[in-house]
């Protein structure tokens, strides 16, 4: 049971951005994650909302994009997803693929903030 | 004063930390001259056996240490001290895998020049320890023939971070009706072309091919350092 550790890793770097943002409120953090980097979806989410609780992001939801496992096909000569993280093969023809080229990813890559009474002048200059 | 929410993008490794500490040791192992083994596995699988056996045949040759990976006990550790080799337990308390920060605190007074090898015992888990890099040079999972041959199609990810497949107790394998064929074909299902090797730890048998493995590894190592 990893995912406390990685949650609260999410849970840091939703707050360092908010801080660079002057201290916006988080309400969504959205993640990247793929299906070979070795973390239970579920189990993540559980862990989020623990770990986001007394920190600076208290209340924010984690949203989870899951990435296949794609792989270069030798034959195909182009990247395909694979099977199944079971059977690591071209889903279209069959061959293995060991090159693998996405479904390892654990990264945060979007946040939906709340920016309090700025308006339009002050962003602007 | 209007409060607005809009979707901002950002970019950030979660492992971040774990990634740049792994990769800052990896290039001290790298300038030291030491190349580093870790061993993951599930509980009772043999790992610790098969590394004592491994200390014990390269210390002749070798300047060789290790690190274990324990929950609570330093029972492996004392094992491991048996081979004669510079031992040094890591008690994870109820972490259950080794981060790349614990294998630099732990390598604190030790001067990694004085070494040729040093291997790594991760906590006995398939699961964890696949998501975290230590800076290693080669990472070998373990599975004894007694945990079955879909072993490999349980714990995928595991697999397919690691480089070598050590399948041991291999000396258990006609009472344990284990079938090496069909455990061969989940090993190349879930990580094609991975490197198999069969050992016993108690009776030595394909020990030999994996020492010379290490070897030839550790020259190829040596010759890019040279490069």
């Amino acid at each position: 049971m990893h995912e406390l550790s990685i949650a609260l890793a999410i849970v840091d770097a939703a707050v360092e951005e908010s801080d660079r943002r002057g201290g916006a409120r988080v309400t969504q953090v959205h993640l990247k994650l793929g299906q070979l980097a070795g973390v239970v979806q579920s189990a993540l989410l559980a862990s989020y909302e623990m770990a986001a609780e007394m920190s600076g992001v208290a209340g924010s939801r984690l949203i989870i994009e899951e990435i296949p496992i794609v792989a270069f096909c030798p034959k195909c000569g182009v990247d395909r997803q694979v099977v199944s993280p079971q059977q690591i093969c071209c889903s279209e023809c069959g061959t293995p693929t060991p090159n693998i080229v996405t479904g390892r990813e654990l990264e945060v890559v979007a946040m939906e903030i709340v920016e309090q009474g700025r308006d339009l002048d002050e962003i602007t200059n | 004063m209007k409060s607005q929410t809009r979707l901002v993008e950002v970019r950030k490794q979660v492992l971040k930390q774990n990634d740049v500490t792994a990769r800052a040791l990896r290039d001290r192992f790298q300038q030291a001259g030491v190349f580093v083994v870790s061993l993951v596995s599930s509980p009772g699988s043999g790992k610790t056996a098969f590394l004592e056996r491994t200390l014990t045949s390269m210390r002749s040759d070798y300047r060789v240490a290790a690190l274990v990976g324990d929950l609570a006990t330093d029972n492996d550790a004392q094992r491991l001290a048996r081979s004669q080799a510079p031992v040094r337990q890591i008690t994870t308390g109820t972490v259950c895998h080794l981060e790349a920060e614990m294998v630099r605190t732990a390598l604190e007074g030790w001067d990694e020049r004085e070494l040729d090898f040093l291997f790594i015992e991760n906590v006995g888990n398939l699961v964890c320890p696949a998501t975290f890099d230590l800076g290693e040079n080669l990472r070998l999972v373990l599975f004894s023939v007694t945990e079955g041959e879909d072993k490999p199609l349980k714990y995928p990810t595991i697999f397919n971070t690691a480089d070598i497949c050590v399948i041991t107790k291999i000396d258990l394998a006609a009472a344990v009706e284990f079938n090496p064929e069909l455990t061969r074909q989940n090993i190349q299902s879930v990580r094609p072309g991975m490197l198999i090797m069969e050992v016993s730890a108690k009776t030595g048998k394909g020990m030999d091919r994996w020492l010379d493995f290490l070897a030839s590894q550790r020259a190829a190592f040596a010759g890019e350092k040279s490069q």
